[in-house]
C-alpha cells in the first residue's frame, strides 16, 4: 500500500513536470506576446516589462528559472492582472471553483446512485423506462446546451432563481445541476445495470429468506457491493467535472478559476495559464489516487500492490 | 448483409439512421439551395421566428436556419475527419501493443494511463491558441492561401483526433490480447507468414465490429469537444460557424428583458438530435455487432 501510494506520488511530479514544460514552450513558442496591444509600446519600456515579468534572456533560461521558482511554490506574477500574482488570483479563485464542484459532485453522486437503484429495484416499470429515457437524453445533450436553457426557464420565464453571479445559496443551484445533469444520468445507468446483477446473487435471496425487510436488504447489502463500479468512475468524474466547470462557470458568470483559464489563453498570460493547468493536474491525479485506495477499502478482493 | 438487415429492423436504429441522414442531407444541400439573401446580412436584427424566417434571426439580421446548417457542416466535418484520424491512430496502437505483448505493450499502456490522467482538453485548447497563427503562416508559405481561412478547423480536427484515440486502442488491445491465442493466429504463423499480414489479414478483419462501434460513439464525443471549444470563443470563430459557437452567441444574448431564444433554442435542437441519434446508432450497433452484450444490455 505505502509502495503503491509512493509510486503514484512519483508519476504524479511525472505528469506535473510534463504538463508544466508543455504548458510553457506552448505558450512562448505562439507568436504574439503577452505586452502586445493596438498600440506599440516604446522599446524600452517593453524591455523594462520583459524584465519585471522575467521573460528576458534565453528561452532555457526562463525555463529552468520558471521551474525553480515552481519548485518554491511560487507562480509568479499574472501579465494581465498587473502586479497581482498567481498564487493570489487562485487563492481568491480556486475556493469558487471547489465549492461549485463539490455541490456538482454530490448531486452527481447521490442523484445517481438512488436513481439507479431504484430504476433497478423497479425493473421494467414506467419508473424504470422513465428514468432510464431521461438518462440517455441528459447524456446526449451538451452543458452548455443545458446551462442556458436553464436559464432560459428557471431564471428569466419562472424568476425562481437568479441568473448567475455568486455569493447566494440560490445561485449556486442552475450551475451545480447543470455540472452534474449528465453524470447523474452516467451514474444512474452504471448503478442500474451493476444493481440488477447484485439482485439475482445468492446472497441477496439468503438475506430476503432470513426475513429481512426488502429496502433494508437493498440499501445495507446490495447497495454495498452494487456501488463498486461507480466508485471507479469517481476518478473521470472529477476529471470531467474540472473541465465542465470550465463552461459552467463561463456560462453563469461564476468568478471561479475556469475563467481566467480563458482569459489566460486569450490574453497569453503565461503564467497565469500555468498555474491554473498545474492545480488542475494535480487535483486530478490526487483525486484518482484517492479513488484508487477507497477502491481496496471497500472491496477486499483488491489487493495494490 | 445480415447486419444492415438486423440494423434497419431496430427501430430504434432505423429511426437514428433517418434522422442523422436528414441532418446530413440537409447540411450537404442546405446552405446550396436556399436563396442567397439567407445568408446576407440584414438590418432585420433579433427577428423572431416567422413564414419568412422559420429559425429568426441573429444579431446582424442573419437567418439562423441558414446558420444553423453552415454550422452543421463544419461541426459534421470535423466530427467525422476527427473520429476518422482517432480511429486510425487508435486501432495502429493497440494493434501494436497488444501484437507486441510483453514489455513494449506494458509501455505503451503506461503511456496511455498517463495519458489519460491528464486533463486532454485543456492541453488541447492551448494547444490549438500556440499552433493556430503557425498553421496559417505555414499554409501562406506553401501557397496554400485558399486554406488559411480554414487553418482553425484543420488544427481542430488534428488535434481533436489526435487525443480521442486512447479508449479505441485500449478496445483495439484487449480484442487483439484475446485473439492472437486462438488456433487460427497460430495456424497463420505456423504457415509462416508474416506479422504485418497477420495483422492485416487475421486480425484486423476481426476487429471490424468493435471498431465500428466505437467510431460512431467518437463522432459525437469529437463534435462535443469541437462546440466545447467553439462555445468558449476558443474554437470556431465568426463569421464562420459551428453549432458550439451558434450556442455560444446564442447564450450570450440572453437578457431578462428579451430572451431572444430562438438563437439558443434551433441550434440545440439539431445538435442534441443529432447526437442523440449518433449515440442510439452506437448501442444498436453495439447489440448487433457485438453477440456478447446482445442479451443482457450493458451501460
Amino acid at each position: 500500500m505505502v509502495a503503491f501510494v509512493f509510486r503514484r506520488f512519483l508519476s504524479l511530479i511525472f505528469v506535473l513536470f510534463c504538463v508544466v514544460s508543455l504548458t510553457f514552450f506552448l505558450i512562448r513558442l505562439a507568436p504574439g506576446g503577452p505586452f502586445d496591444r493596438e498600440r506599440k509600446i516604446p522599446p524600452q519600456i517593453e524591455k523594462q516589462l520583459l524584465a519585471k515579468y522575467k521573460l528576458d534572456g534565453p528561452l532555457h533560461q526562463q525555463y529552468l528559472d520558471y521551474l525553480g521558482d515552481l519548485l518554491h511554490g511560487d507562480l509568479r506574477l499574472s501579465t494581465k492582472y498587473r502586479n497581482r500574482s498567481v498564487n493570489e488570483l487562485l487563492a481568491q479563485s480556486l475556493p469558487v471553483s471547489a465549492t461549485l464542484g463539490f455541490a456538482a459532485f454530490c448531486i452527481a453522486t447521490t442523484g445517481g446512485i438512488w436513481l439507479g437503484s431504484l430504476a433497478a429495484v423497479r425493473r421494467n416499470t414506467p419508473i424504470d423506462t422513465g428514468a432510464m429515457l431521461a438518462a440517455l437524453f441528459a447524456i446526449s445533450i451538451p452543458t452548455f446546451v443545458i446551462g442556458p436553457l436553464l436559464i432560459l426557464i428557471f431564471a428569466l420565464k419562472l424568476q425562481w432563481l437568479p441568473v448567475g453571479g455568486w455569493g447566494s445559496w440560490p445561485a449556486l443551484v442552475l450551475p451545480a445541476l447543470t455540472l452534474a445533469g449528465p453524470y447523474v444520468a452516467y451514474i444512474a445507468r452504471l448503478m442500474r445495470t451493476s444493481m440488477l446483477e447484485v439482485l439475482g446473487h445468492d446472497f441477496i435471496r439468503t438475506a430476503r429468506a432470513k426475513g429481512l425487510r426488502r429496502t433494508r436488504v437493498i440499501y445495507k447489502h446490495a447497495l454495498k457491493v452494487a456501488i463498486l463500479p461507480v466508485v471507479s468512475f469517481l476518478g473521470p468524474l472529477a476529471a470531467n467535472l474540472l473541465t465542465g466547470s470550465i463552461v459552467v462557470e463561463t456560462i453563469f458568470n461564476i468568478p471561479g478559476a475556469g475563467g481566467f483559464f480563458v482569459n489566460s489563453i486569450q490574453n497569453r498570460d503565461g503564467f497565469l495559464l500555468g498555474g491554473v493547468v498545474i492545480v488542475y493536474c494535480a487535483l486530478l491525479v490526487l483525486l484518482n489516487l484517492f479513488v484508487d485506495i477507497s477502491y481496496t477499502l471497500l472491496d477486499r478482493r483488491i489487493k495494490i500492490t | 448483409m445480415n447486419a444492415w438487415r438486423q440494423l434497419w429492423k431496430n427501430r430504434v436504429a432505423k429511426t437514428s439512421l433517418i434522422v442523422l441522414g436528414c441532418v446530413v442531407f440537409c447540411a450537404i444541400i442546405g446552405p446550396l439551395a436556399l436563396p442567397a439573401r439567407y445568408a446576407a446580412l440584414t438590418q432585420n436584427q433579433f427577428a423572431p421566428p416567422s413564414f419568412a424566417h422559420p429559425f429568426g434571426t441573429d444579431l446582424n439580421g442573419r437567418d439562423v436556419l441558414y446558420r444553423v446548417l453552415e454550422g452543421a457542416q463544419i461541426s459534421l466535418l470535423v466530427g467525422i475527419s476527427g473520429a476518422l484520424i482517432s480511429f486510425f491512430v487508435g486501432t495502429t496502437y493497440g494493434l501494436i501493443a497488444g501484437y507486441a505483448g510483453g514489455r513494449a505493450d506494458s509501455l505503451m499502456m503506461r503511456t496511455v494511463e498517463i495519458l489519460y490522467s491528464i486533463p486532454r482538453l485543456i492541453l488541447i485548447l492551448i494547444f490549438i491558441n500556440a499552433f493556430d497563427s503557425h498553421v496559417k503562416q505555414w499554409l501562406a508559405g506553401h501557397g496554400w492561401t485558399r486554406l488559411i481561412d480554414y487553418s482553425k478547423i484543420l488544427i481542430l480536427i488534428l488535434s481533436l483526433g489526435l487525443i480521442e484515440w486512447l479508449t479505441m486502442a485500449r478496445i483495439v488491445r484487449g480484442q487483439v490480447l484475446a485473439l492472437k491465442s486462438q488456433q487460427f493466429v497460430a495456424a497463420a504463423r505456423a504457415l509462416g507468414q508474416s506479422h504485418a499480414k497477420i495483422l492485416t489479414r487475421h486480425l484486423l478483419p476481426n476487429l471490424v465490429g468493435v471498431v465500428v462501434i466505437y467510431l460512431t460513439l467518437t463522432i459525437p464525443a469529437v463534435i462535443l469537444d469541437e462546440s466545447f471549444l467553439s462555445f468558449l470563443g476558443l474554437g470556431i470563430q465568426s463569421p464562420k460557424a459551428s453549432w458550439g459557437s451558434l450556442l455560444s452567441d446564442g447564450a450570450q444574448v440572453i437578457n431578462p428583458i428579451r430572451s431572444n431564444w430562438w438563437l439558443l433554442v434551433f441550434p440545440a435542437l439539431v445538435m442534441s438530435a443529432t447526437l442523440l441519434a449518433l449515440n442510439f446508432l452506437g448501442d444498436a450497433l453495439r447489440d448487433v455487432l457485438d453477440p456478447r452484450t446482445r442479451q443482457s444490455r450493458g451501460v
